[in-house]
């Protein structure tokens, strides 16, 4: 436990699932460009995820900024570790890495 | 309030002073701009610490004032 409650509950969401994304909207109904391009990525690659959206909580909203030093959503993890944001994410993806981060961690892809 | 290129140019180069960088407007509504920014304090980080030094370059801007920076940062080609 750290002394910030919204900490603990990103802690625990971010290891509660082997993929989880932060994003505006819904993994259904994104709200934001720039998430919908990470869900489009993640869908495509055939990975499961879990999508929070900040847009219903402020304090997860800023507290996920300050968890991972990263000033913008989207921000993707993958087993509890930050990947990255739209760019990482697209640009890991372009390159074959997204792919080799889910091997590399464990984490299956539907075919 | 949006920043223009030069301001961010100015931040980049301040924080990081050999970095190569080429920003562009990508609507020309000063709000939605792509960086490249390669550097040789780059080596050996990884992409998510080399964006957060662009990041933590712009002092807090990104996020605020700064909506959308697409943001690509690259190393310098070894000698």
């Amino acid at each position: 436990m750290s002394d910030n409650p919204v900490f603990d509950r990103i802690k625990s969401e971010v290891e509660g699932s082997d993929v989880v994304l932060f994003m505006k909207g819904t993994p259904v109904f994104p709200q934001c460009g720039f998430s919908a391009s990470v869900v489009q990525v993640l869908n495509h690659m055939g990975a499961n995820f879990k999508g929070i959206n900040v847009l219903e909580d402020d304090s997860i909203r800023d507290g996920i900024k300050q968890y991972s030093n990263w000033p913008t959503i989207p921000q993707l993890y993958i087993k509890g570790e930050f990947v990255g944001g739209c760019d990482i994410i697209r640009e890991m993806f372009e390159t074959g890495e997204l792919t080799q981060a889910f091997n590399d961690k464990g984490v299956a892809l539907d075919a | 309030m949006a920043m223009n290129q030069a301001e961010i140019e100015r931040f980049i180069k301040e924080a990081l002073p050999d970095a190569e960088v080429v920003i562009n407007d990508l609507r020309g509504d000063g709000d939605h701009y792509a960086a490249y920014v390669k550097s040789a304090s780059f080596v050996g980080k990884s992409r998510v610490q080399q964006h957060q030094m662009v990041y933590s370059a712009l002092q807090g801007r990104m996020g605020n004032e700064l909506h959308a920076l697409a943001l690509q940062t690259a190393v310098p080609d070894a000698e």
